[in-house]
Protein backbone atom coordinates (compact mmCIF):
# COMPACT_ATOMS: atom_id res chain seq x y z
CA UNK A 1 0.00 0.00 0.00
CA UNK A 2 3.08 2.32 0.52
CA UNK A 3 4.05 2.38 -3.11
CA UNK A 4 0.67 2.59 -5.18
CA UNK A 5 2.12 3.68 -8.32
CA UNK A 6 1.11 5.86 -10.00
CA UNK A 7 1.03 3.31 -12.89
CA UNK A 8 -1.71 0.76 -11.45
CA UNK A 9 -3.64 4.24 -10.52
CA UNK A 10 -4.14 5.64 -14.33
CA UNK A 11 -4.95 1.69 -15.12
CA UNK A 12 -7.73 1.23 -12.39
CA UNK A 13 -9.13 4.83 -13.85
CA UNK A 14 -8.92 3.69 -17.82
CA UNK A 15 -10.48 0.22 -16.84
CA UNK A 16 -13.69 2.27 -15.23
CA UNK A 17 -13.59 4.74 -17.55
CA UNK A 18 -13.34 2.48 -20.60
CA UNK A 19 -16.34 0.54 -19.03
CA UNK A 20 -18.64 3.41 -18.52
CA UNK A 21 -17.53 4.46 -22.09
CA UNK A 22 -18.56 1.03 -23.97
CA UNK A 23 -21.60 0.55 -20.98
CA UNK A 24 -23.28 3.92 -22.76
CA UNK A 25 -22.01 2.98 -26.48
CA UNK A 26 -24.36 -0.09 -26.11
CA UNK A 27 -26.33 1.97 -24.59
CA UNK A 28 -27.85 -0.07 -21.39
CA UNK A 29 -30.45 2.79 -20.84
CA UNK A 30 -31.54 5.87 -22.85
CA UNK A 31 -30.80 8.10 -20.04
CA UNK A 32 -26.92 6.64 -19.65
CA UNK A 33 -24.69 9.40 -21.07
CA UNK A 34 -21.22 7.67 -22.38
CA UNK A 35 -17.90 8.70 -20.35
CA UNK A 36 -16.61 11.37 -23.04
CA UNK A 37 -20.22 13.10 -23.57
CA UNK A 38 -20.35 13.10 -19.67
CA UNK A 39 -17.14 14.65 -19.68
CA UNK A 40 -17.80 17.10 -22.72
CA UNK A 41 -20.68 18.26 -20.24
CA UNK A 42 -18.20 19.11 -17.30
CA UNK A 43 -15.96 21.09 -19.41
CA UNK A 44 -18.49 23.28 -20.51
CA UNK A 45 -20.05 23.60 -17.11
CA UNK A 46 -16.24 24.68 -16.28
CA UNK A 47 -15.97 27.20 -18.76
CA UNK A 48 -19.39 28.69 -18.66
CA UNK A 49 -18.58 28.84 -14.63
CA UNK A 50 -21.81 27.15 -14.04
CA UNK A 51 -20.23 24.41 -11.62
CA UNK A 52 -18.54 27.46 -9.53
CA UNK A 53 -21.67 28.45 -9.01
CA UNK A 54 -22.77 25.40 -7.88
CA UNK A 55 -20.15 24.52 -5.74
CA UNK A 56 -19.97 27.78 -4.03
CA UNK A 57 -23.75 26.87 -2.87
CA UNK A 58 -22.99 23.15 -2.11
CA UNK A 59 -19.58 23.61 -0.58
CA UNK A 60 -21.37 25.71 2.62
CA UNK A 61 -23.48 23.38 4.40
CA UNK A 62 -20.95 20.57 3.43
CA UNK A 63 -17.45 22.43 4.51
CA UNK A 64 -19.79 23.48 7.84
CA UNK A 65 -21.17 20.59 8.98
CA UNK A 66 -18.25 18.71 8.16
CA UNK A 67 -16.12 20.77 9.94
CA UNK A 68 -18.84 20.92 13.16
CA UNK A 69 -18.77 17.21 13.00
CA UNK A 70 -15.18 16.68 13.08
CA UNK A 71 -14.75 19.19 16.08
CA UNK A 72 -17.71 18.47 18.05
CA UNK A 73 -17.63 14.36 16.62
CA UNK A 74 -13.67 14.05 18.13
CA UNK A 75 -14.03 15.36 21.68
CA UNK A 76 -17.48 13.96 22.14
CA UNK A 77 -15.63 10.31 20.97
CA UNK A 78 -12.64 11.52 23.40
CA UNK A 79 -15.64 11.93 26.00
CA UNK A 80 -17.23 8.92 25.56
CA UNK A 81 -14.21 7.04 25.16
CA UNK A 82 -12.17 7.89 28.85
CA UNK A 83 -15.68 7.85 30.76
CA UNK A 84 -18.14 4.93 31.15
CA UNK A 85 -20.91 7.37 32.20
CA UNK A 86 -20.53 9.35 29.07
CA UNK A 87 -20.49 6.62 26.87
CA UNK A 88 -24.07 5.13 28.77
CA UNK A 89 -25.16 8.86 28.49
CA UNK A 90 -23.97 9.85 24.42
CA UNK A 91 -23.56 6.19 22.74
CA UNK A 92 -26.99 5.46 22.61
CA UNK A 93 -27.65 8.61 20.99
CA UNK A 94 -25.41 8.40 18.10
CA UNK A 95 -26.28 4.32 17.34
CA UNK A 96 -29.81 5.49 16.64
CA UNK A 97 -28.78 8.90 14.63
CA UNK A 98 -26.59 6.35 12.55
CA UNK A 99 -29.24 3.42 12.15
CA UNK A 100 -32.15 6.21 11.36
CA UNK A 101 -33.43 6.56 8.11
CA UNK A 102 -32.36 10.37 7.09
CA UNK A 103 -34.41 10.75 4.20
CA UNK A 104 -37.74 10.05 6.40
CA UNK A 105 -36.63 12.82 9.45
CA UNK A 106 -35.61 15.55 6.39
CA UNK A 107 -39.35 16.97 6.90
CA UNK A 108 -38.92 17.02 10.54
CA UNK A 109 -35.71 18.99 10.48
CA UNK A 110 -37.75 21.43 7.34
CA UNK A 111 -40.24 21.80 9.67
CA UNK A 112 -38.02 22.59 12.88
CA UNK A 113 -35.24 24.40 11.07
CA UNK A 114 -36.86 25.97 7.75
CA UNK A 115 -35.68 25.46 4.33
CA UNK A 116 -32.24 26.85 4.37
CA UNK A 117 -28.52 26.61 5.47
CA UNK A 118 -29.49 25.21 8.84
CA UNK A 119 -31.32 22.43 7.92
CA UNK A 120 -28.82 21.25 5.17
CA UNK A 121 -25.94 21.43 7.71
CA UNK A 122 -27.99 19.38 10.27
CA UNK A 123 -28.16 16.59 7.43
CA UNK A 124 -24.40 16.63 7.00
CA UNK A 125 -24.16 16.55 10.19
CA UNK A 126 -26.42 13.42 11.12
CA UNK A 127 -24.84 11.54 8.53
CA UNK A 128 -21.08 12.51 9.34
CA UNK A 129 -20.82 12.57 13.56
CA UNK A 130 -22.12 9.01 14.25
CA UNK A 131 -19.19 7.29 12.89
CA UNK A 132 -17.03 9.67 14.09
CA UNK A 133 -17.87 9.67 17.27
CA UNK A 134 -18.22 5.97 17.81
CA UNK A 135 -14.90 5.21 15.86
CA UNK A 136 -13.07 7.64 18.24
CA UNK A 137 -14.91 6.73 21.10
CA UNK A 138 -13.94 2.66 20.27
CA UNK A 139 -10.28 3.40 20.12
CA UNK A 140 -9.75 5.60 23.09
CA UNK A 141 -11.19 2.32 25.27
CA UNK A 142 -9.12 0.12 23.30
CA UNK A 143 -5.66 1.87 23.70
CA UNK A 144 -3.08 -1.09 24.39
CA UNK A 145 -3.19 -0.93 28.27
CA UNK A 146 1.17 -1.44 28.41
CA UNK A 147 1.97 1.46 26.84
CA UNK A 148 -1.10 3.44 29.09
CA UNK A 149 1.70 1.39 31.78
CA UNK A 150 4.50 2.39 30.49
CA UNK A 151 3.55 5.82 30.59
CA UNK A 152 2.57 5.71 34.28
CA UNK A 153 5.97 4.21 34.99
CA UNK A 154 7.56 6.85 33.66
CA UNK A 155 5.80 9.60 35.56
CA UNK A 156 2.95 10.60 32.95
CA UNK A 157 0.26 13.05 34.45
CA UNK A 158 -2.93 12.37 33.35
CA UNK A 159 -3.03 15.16 30.90
CA UNK A 160 0.85 13.61 29.30
CA UNK A 161 -1.42 10.13 29.07
CA UNK A 162 -4.47 11.61 26.80
CA UNK A 163 -1.93 13.92 24.50
CA UNK A 164 1.08 11.42 24.36
CA UNK A 165 -0.27 7.88 24.53
CA UNK A 166 -3.96 7.81 23.97
CA UNK A 167 -4.84 10.31 21.05
CA UNK A 168 -1.60 9.22 18.68
CA UNK A 169 -2.85 5.43 19.58
CA UNK A 170 -6.19 6.41 18.85
CA UNK A 171 -5.22 8.57 15.76
CA UNK A 172 -5.42 5.74 13.09
CA UNK A 173 -9.01 4.83 13.76
CA UNK A 174 -9.96 8.67 14.58
CA UNK A 175 -9.15 9.43 11.36
CA UNK A 176 -10.72 6.31 9.54
CA UNK A 177 -13.85 7.54 11.00
CA UNK A 178 -13.61 11.05 9.77
CA UNK A 179 -12.75 9.44 6.44
CA UNK A 180 -16.48 7.68 6.70
CA UNK A 181 -17.76 10.16 8.43
CA UNK A 182 -16.81 12.77 5.49
CA UNK A 183 -17.75 10.77 2.99
CA UNK A 184 -20.91 10.06 4.46
CA UNK A 185 -21.13 14.05 4.85
CA UNK A 186 -20.58 14.38 1.39
CA UNK A 187 -23.98 11.94 0.83
CA UNK A 188 -25.81 13.97 3.41
CA UNK A 189 -25.08 17.59 1.50
CA UNK A 190 -26.13 16.05 -1.35
CA UNK A 191 -29.07 14.46 -0.43
CA UNK A 192 -30.19 17.71 1.45
CA UNK A 193 -30.02 19.22 -2.01
CA UNK A 194 -32.14 17.19 -3.19
CA UNK A 195 -34.14 17.00 -0.83
CA UNK A 196 -34.76 20.05 1.04
CA UNK A 197 -34.52 22.87 -1.74
CA UNK A 198 -32.67 22.07 -4.71
CA UNK A 199 -29.16 24.75 -4.81
CA UNK A 200 -25.74 23.84 -6.04
CA UNK A 201 -24.70 20.78 -7.54
CA UNK A 202 -27.98 19.11 -6.29
CA UNK A 203 -29.78 21.58 -8.63
CA UNK A 204 -27.95 20.87 -11.22
CA UNK A 205 -28.70 17.03 -10.94
CA UNK A 206 -32.01 17.59 -10.57
CA UNK A 207 -32.55 20.50 -13.54
CA UNK A 208 -30.65 18.31 -16.10
CA UNK A 209 -32.51 15.08 -15.59
CA UNK A 210 -35.87 17.05 -15.52
CA UNK A 211 -34.63 18.54 -19.19
CA UNK A 212 -33.01 15.07 -19.96
CA UNK A 213 -29.70 16.96 -20.33
CA UNK A 214 -28.18 13.39 -18.99
CA UNK A 215 -24.58 14.21 -19.88
CA UNK A 216 -25.25 17.11 -17.65
CA UNK A 217 -26.53 15.44 -14.79
CA UNK A 218 -23.64 12.72 -14.58
CA UNK A 219 -20.73 15.08 -14.97
CA UNK A 220 -22.12 16.88 -11.85
CA UNK A 221 -22.21 13.58 -10.13
CA UNK A 222 -18.82 12.64 -11.59
CA UNK A 223 -17.47 15.86 -10.15
CA UNK A 224 -19.03 15.33 -6.49
CA UNK A 225 -16.96 12.09 -6.55
CA UNK A 226 -13.97 13.57 -7.85
CA UNK A 227 -14.02 16.18 -5.10
CA UNK A 228 -14.81 13.51 -2.28
CA UNK A 229 -11.81 11.30 -3.76
CA UNK A 230 -9.57 14.59 -3.66
CA UNK A 231 -10.63 15.27 -0.18
CA UNK A 232 -10.21 12.00 1.40
CA UNK A 233 -6.21 11.88 -0.27
CA UNK A 234 -5.71 15.37 1.20
CA UNK A 235 -6.79 14.01 5.01
CA UNK A 236 -4.91 11.25 4.47
CA UNK A 237 -2.05 13.11 3.89
CA UNK A 238 -2.69 15.89 6.82
CA UNK A 239 -2.53 12.07 8.89
CA UNK A 240 0.42 10.81 7.50
CA UNK A 241 1.84 14.13 8.31
CA UNK A 242 0.58 14.13 12.01
CA UNK A 243 1.85 10.78 12.88
CA UNK A 244 4.35 9.69 10.66
CA UNK A 245 4.52 6.15 11.98
CA UNK A 246 1.09 5.21 11.92
CA UNK A 247 0.49 3.65 8.63
CA UNK A 248 3.26 0.97 9.23
CA UNK A 249 1.92 -1.64 11.44
CA UNK A 250 2.61 -1.72 15.22
CA UNK A 251 5.81 -2.50 17.35
CA UNK A 252 4.10 -5.07 18.80
CA UNK A 253 2.94 -7.17 16.18
CA UNK B 1 44.48 -17.67 37.43
CA UNK B 2 43.74 -18.80 40.92
CA UNK B 3 45.55 -15.92 42.38
CA UNK B 4 43.42 -13.81 40.26
CA UNK B 5 40.60 -15.78 41.03
CA UNK B 6 40.99 -15.06 44.55
CA UNK B 7 41.55 -11.42 44.38
CA UNK B 8 38.87 -10.88 42.23
CA UNK B 9 36.46 -12.32 45.06
CA UNK B 10 38.06 -10.26 47.80
CA UNK B 11 37.36 -7.21 46.04
CA UNK B 12 34.04 -8.09 45.17
CA UNK B 13 32.97 -8.73 49.38
CA UNK B 14 34.31 -5.36 49.71
CA UNK B 15 32.22 -3.58 47.21
CA UNK B 16 28.85 -6.05 48.44
CA UNK B 17 29.81 -5.05 52.34
CA UNK B 18 31.16 -1.80 52.61
CA UNK B 19 33.10 -1.45 55.97
CA UNK B 20 30.87 1.79 56.94
CA UNK B 21 27.19 0.36 55.71
CA UNK B 22 25.34 -2.51 57.03
CA UNK B 23 22.43 -2.12 55.70
CA UNK B 24 23.40 -2.13 52.11
CA UNK B 25 19.70 -2.60 50.54
CA UNK B 26 18.37 -0.36 47.48
CA UNK B 27 14.93 -2.15 47.85
CA UNK B 28 13.30 -3.69 50.69
CA UNK B 29 9.98 -5.60 50.29
CA UNK B 30 8.86 -6.22 53.63
CA UNK B 31 5.67 -8.44 54.51
CA UNK B 32 3.87 -8.18 51.22
CA UNK B 33 0.55 -9.30 50.53
CA UNK B 34 -1.26 -9.39 47.27
CA UNK B 35 -5.03 -10.80 45.89
CA UNK B 36 -6.80 -10.34 42.96
CA UNK B 37 -10.20 -11.41 44.14
CA UNK B 38 -10.20 -14.78 45.73
CA UNK B 39 -7.02 -15.39 43.98
CA UNK B 40 -3.61 -14.99 46.48
CA UNK B 41 -0.96 -13.74 44.52
CA UNK B 42 1.21 -12.94 47.34
CA UNK B 43 1.44 -13.67 50.66
CA UNK B 44 4.15 -12.21 53.74
CA UNK B 45 6.36 -12.26 51.37
CA UNK B 46 9.80 -10.08 52.47
CA UNK B 47 12.75 -9.68 50.34
CA UNK B 48 16.15 -7.69 50.30
CA UNK B 49 17.34 -6.16 46.98
CA UNK B 50 21.15 -5.55 47.64
CA UNK B 51 22.65 -2.32 46.03
CA UNK B 52 24.02 -2.57 42.69
CA UNK B 53 23.78 -5.89 42.43
CA UNK B 54 21.24 -7.90 39.92
CA UNK B 55 18.92 -9.82 41.62
CA UNK B 56 16.30 -12.45 39.61
CA UNK B 57 12.76 -13.26 40.34
CA UNK B 58 12.19 -16.60 39.56
CA UNK B 59 9.63 -18.78 39.57
CA UNK B 60 7.00 -21.29 37.58
CA UNK B 61 4.29 -19.08 36.09
CA UNK B 62 1.32 -17.71 38.49
CA UNK B 63 3.89 -17.37 41.12
CA UNK B 64 3.72 -13.61 41.16
CA UNK B 65 6.91 -12.58 40.11
CA UNK B 66 5.40 -10.24 38.04
CA UNK B 67 2.89 -8.85 40.55
CA UNK B 68 5.64 -7.99 43.19
CA UNK B 69 7.35 -6.12 40.39
CA UNK B 70 5.00 -4.17 39.97
CA UNK B 71 4.10 -3.42 43.26
CA UNK B 72 7.83 -2.10 43.71
CA UNK B 73 7.19 -0.30 40.66
CA UNK B 74 4.14 1.57 42.31
CA UNK B 75 2.27 0.12 39.46
CA UNK B 76 0.40 -2.44 41.54
CA UNK B 77 -0.76 -1.37 45.35
CA UNK B 78 -0.08 -4.03 47.88
CA UNK B 79 -2.99 -5.11 50.28
CA UNK B 80 -0.85 -4.78 53.16
CA UNK B 81 3.30 -4.50 53.51
CA UNK B 82 5.81 -1.87 52.16
CA UNK B 83 8.11 -1.82 50.00
CA UNK B 84 11.20 0.87 50.26
CA UNK B 85 13.32 2.19 48.20
CA UNK B 86 16.94 3.71 49.59
CA UNK B 87 14.87 3.82 52.68
CA UNK B 88 11.44 5.61 51.24
CA UNK B 89 7.94 4.22 51.15
CA UNK B 90 6.96 3.18 47.67
CA UNK B 91 3.45 5.31 47.11
CA UNK B 92 3.77 5.31 43.36
CA UNK B 93 5.45 5.48 40.08
CA UNK B 94 8.87 7.47 41.19
CA UNK B 95 11.90 8.92 39.68
CA UNK B 96 13.75 6.40 41.60
CA UNK B 97 12.57 2.95 39.54
CA UNK B 98 12.46 2.26 35.51
CA UNK B 99 11.10 -0.36 34.11
CA UNK B 100 11.51 -2.41 31.17
CA UNK B 101 8.41 -4.00 29.96
CA UNK B 102 8.44 -7.66 28.59
CA UNK B 103 6.27 -6.42 25.35
CA UNK B 104 8.42 -3.49 24.81
CA UNK B 105 5.71 -1.23 25.06
CA UNK B 106 7.49 1.04 22.61
CA UNK B 107 5.02 3.81 20.87
CA UNK B 108 4.56 2.93 17.55
CA UNK B 109 4.16 6.20 15.91
CA UNK B 110 7.56 7.58 17.33
CA UNK B 111 10.92 6.96 16.15
CA UNK B 112 14.11 5.25 18.50
CA UNK B 113 15.41 8.56 19.22
CA UNK B 114 11.62 10.05 20.65
CA UNK B 115 11.17 6.52 22.60
CA UNK B 116 14.10 6.00 24.27
CA UNK B 117 13.98 9.74 25.13
CA UNK B 118 10.60 9.53 26.12
CA UNK B 119 11.12 8.79 29.80
CA UNK B 120 13.16 12.74 29.80
CA UNK B 121 9.91 14.35 27.75
CA UNK B 122 7.47 13.17 30.70
CA UNK B 123 9.64 14.83 32.83
CA UNK B 124 10.20 17.79 30.95
CA UNK B 125 13.15 18.13 30.24
CA UNK B 126 14.43 19.88 26.94
CA UNK B 127 14.33 18.57 23.49
CA UNK B 128 18.07 18.52 22.70
CA UNK B 129 19.16 17.82 26.49
CA UNK B 130 17.09 14.89 26.42
CA UNK B 131 18.17 14.07 22.61
CA UNK B 132 21.90 14.02 23.69
CA UNK B 133 21.25 11.88 26.44
CA UNK B 134 19.23 9.26 24.60
CA UNK B 135 21.72 9.31 21.81
CA UNK B 136 24.40 7.80 24.42
CA UNK B 137 22.02 5.10 26.00
CA UNK B 138 21.24 4.21 22.09
CA UNK B 139 24.56 3.96 21.44
CA UNK B 140 25.63 1.78 24.58
CA UNK B 141 22.77 -0.37 23.74
CA UNK B 142 24.21 -0.74 19.98
CA UNK B 143 21.78 1.02 18.08
CA UNK B 144 23.48 3.61 16.81
CA UNK B 145 22.49 4.54 13.51
CA UNK B 146 18.98 3.10 14.24
CA UNK B 147 17.50 6.55 16.04
CA UNK B 148 15.30 7.40 13.32
CA UNK B 149 14.00 3.92 12.95
CA UNK B 150 10.45 3.34 13.92
CA UNK B 151 9.56 0.19 15.97
CA UNK B 152 8.18 -1.88 13.09
CA UNK B 153 11.64 -1.82 11.23
CA UNK B 154 13.28 -3.51 14.20
CA UNK B 155 13.49 -7.06 14.91
CA UNK B 156 11.74 -7.91 18.83
CA UNK B 157 15.99 -7.99 20.18
CA UNK B 158 15.97 -4.48 19.02
CA UNK B 159 13.14 -3.39 20.22
CA UNK B 160 13.83 -4.61 23.62
CA UNK B 161 17.47 -2.68 23.39
CA UNK B 162 15.20 0.51 22.70
CA UNK B 163 12.74 -0.25 26.06
CA UNK B 164 16.54 -0.90 28.03
CA UNK B 165 17.98 2.33 26.52
CA UNK B 166 14.52 4.46 27.42
CA UNK B 167 14.85 3.03 31.47
CA UNK B 168 18.90 3.77 31.15
CA UNK B 169 18.23 7.16 29.82
CA UNK B 170 15.97 8.06 33.11
CA UNK B 171 18.90 7.36 35.20
CA UNK B 172 17.00 5.44 38.11
CA UNK B 173 18.87 4.03 40.49
CA UNK B 174 16.76 0.68 40.58
CA UNK B 175 15.59 -0.91 37.31
CA UNK B 176 13.13 -3.11 36.96
CA UNK B 177 13.27 -5.67 34.42
CA UNK B 178 9.79 -7.94 33.66
CA UNK B 179 10.95 -10.75 31.63
CA UNK B 180 12.68 -8.39 29.10
CA UNK B 181 14.34 -11.32 27.18
CA UNK B 182 10.94 -13.57 26.73
CA UNK B 183 9.66 -11.90 23.61
CA UNK B 184 13.43 -12.01 21.97
CA UNK B 185 14.63 -14.98 19.58
CA UNK B 186 17.14 -17.64 21.55
CA UNK B 187 20.36 -16.32 19.97
CA UNK B 188 19.84 -12.56 20.78
CA UNK B 189 18.87 -13.65 24.28
CA UNK B 190 22.12 -14.85 25.01
CA UNK B 191 24.01 -12.45 23.66
CA UNK B 192 21.29 -9.59 25.65
CA UNK B 193 22.33 -11.80 28.76
CA UNK B 194 25.65 -11.18 28.23
CA UNK B 195 25.25 -7.44 27.77
CA UNK B 196 23.53 -7.59 30.67
CA UNK B 197 26.40 -8.30 32.97
CA UNK B 198 28.58 -6.34 31.19
CA UNK B 199 25.70 -3.82 32.11
CA UNK B 200 25.27 -4.12 35.73
CA UNK B 201 29.06 -3.65 35.94
CA UNK B 202 29.05 -0.71 34.30
CA UNK B 203 26.50 1.32 35.51
CA UNK B 204 26.24 0.69 39.23
CA UNK B 205 22.51 0.22 39.27
CA UNK B 206 20.03 -1.94 41.40
CA UNK B 207 18.92 -4.62 38.82
CA UNK B 208 15.58 -6.61 39.40
CA UNK B 209 15.17 -9.05 37.00
CA UNK B 210 11.93 -11.47 36.43
CA UNK B 211 12.61 -14.38 34.64
CA UNK B 212 10.83 -18.04 34.27
CA UNK B 213 14.03 -19.53 32.74
CA UNK B 214 16.41 -20.87 35.49
CA UNK B 215 19.22 -20.67 33.27
CA UNK B 216 18.94 -16.56 32.21
CA UNK B 217 18.64 -16.52 35.93
CA UNK B 218 21.44 -18.26 37.61
CA UNK B 219 23.64 -16.78 34.26
CA UNK B 220 22.99 -12.77 35.13
CA UNK B 221 22.18 -12.92 38.77
CA UNK B 222 24.35 -12.18 41.19
CA UNK B 223 20.96 -13.00 43.88
CA UNK B 224 18.58 -15.57 42.88
CA UNK B 225 15.25 -15.64 44.36
CA UNK B 226 13.15 -18.46 44.00
CA UNK B 227 9.75 -17.95 44.14
CA UNK B 228 6.73 -20.53 44.65
CA UNK B 229 3.46 -20.37 43.83
CA UNK B 230 0.02 -21.35 46.16
CA UNK B 231 0.86 -19.14 48.15
CA UNK B 232 3.46 -17.43 46.75
CA UNK B 233 6.26 -16.92 49.03
CA UNK B 234 10.37 -16.92 48.76
CA UNK B 235 11.16 -20.42 48.65
CA UNK B 236 15.01 -19.49 48.78
CA UNK B 237 17.70 -17.11 48.01
CA UNK B 238 20.71 -18.13 46.38
CA UNK B 239 24.18 -16.34 45.25
CA UNK B 240 26.67 -18.00 43.15
CA UNK B 241 30.01 -17.57 44.41
CA UNK B 242 32.62 -18.88 42.51
CA UNK B 243 31.50 -17.74 38.52
CA UNK B 244 30.35 -14.42 39.07
CA UNK B 245 33.59 -12.65 37.87
CA UNK B 246 34.42 -15.28 35.13
CA UNK B 247 33.99 -14.25 31.54
CA UNK B 248 30.62 -14.67 29.78
CA UNK B 249 32.04 -17.46 27.88
CA UNK B 250 33.39 -19.68 30.69
CA UNK B 251 30.01 -19.41 32.77
CA UNK B 252 27.83 -21.64 30.97
CA UNK B 253 30.41 -24.77 32.07
CA UNK B 254 31.01 -23.87 35.73
CA UNK B 255 30.50 -26.56 37.53
CA UNK B 256 28.97 -24.10 40.09
CA UNK B 257 26.85 -22.90 37.71
CA UNK B 258 25.27 -26.14 36.36
CA UNK B 259 25.16 -27.60 40.00
CA UNK B 260 22.70 -23.87 40.37
CA UNK B 261 20.44 -24.61 37.83
CA UNK B 262 19.79 -28.58 38.78
CA UNK B 263 19.23 -27.39 42.24
CA UNK B 264 16.85 -25.39 41.53
CA UNK B 265 15.14 -27.69 38.62
CA UNK B 266 14.42 -30.37 41.81
CA UNK B 267 12.75 -27.70 43.79
CA UNK B 268 10.72 -26.02 40.91
CA UNK B 269 9.57 -29.22 39.24
CA UNK B 270 6.83 -30.20 41.60
CA UNK B 271 5.35 -26.98 40.48
CA UNK B 272 4.93 -27.17 37.35
CA UNK B 273 1.67 -28.41 35.50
Amino acid sequence: MKHRSLLLKLLSALLVFGAWEIAGRIPVSFAFPTFLESMQALLAMTLDGRIFVAYAETLKPLVVGIVISAVFGISLGLWTGLSQRFDWLFSPVFIVMQAAPLAALIPLLVMAYGIGLTSKVFVVCIMAMPVIVLNTSGAVRNTPSSIKEMATSFLARDRDVILKIIIPAASPVIFSGLRLGISAGFIGAILAELKITPTGVGDIITYSRSIADYPSMYAAIFSIIALAVVFLNLLERFENFLFAGNNRGYASD
Amino acid sequence: MAMHQIEKSYDNLQVVVPPADVAQSAVSVRNVSKGYGNVEALRDLSLEFPRGQLTSLLGPSGCGKTTLLKIIAGLLKADSGDVEVNGVKVAGPGPDRAFVFQDFALLPWANVMRNVAFGLELRGIAKSEREAIAEKYIKNVGLAGFERSYPHELSGGMRQRVGLARALSVDAQVLLLDEPFSAVDEQNRRKFQEDMLELVQKEKKTFIFVTHSIEEAVYVSDQIAVLLPRPSRVSEVIRPTSFRHKDAANIRRDPEYLDIIDRIWASLRNYVE
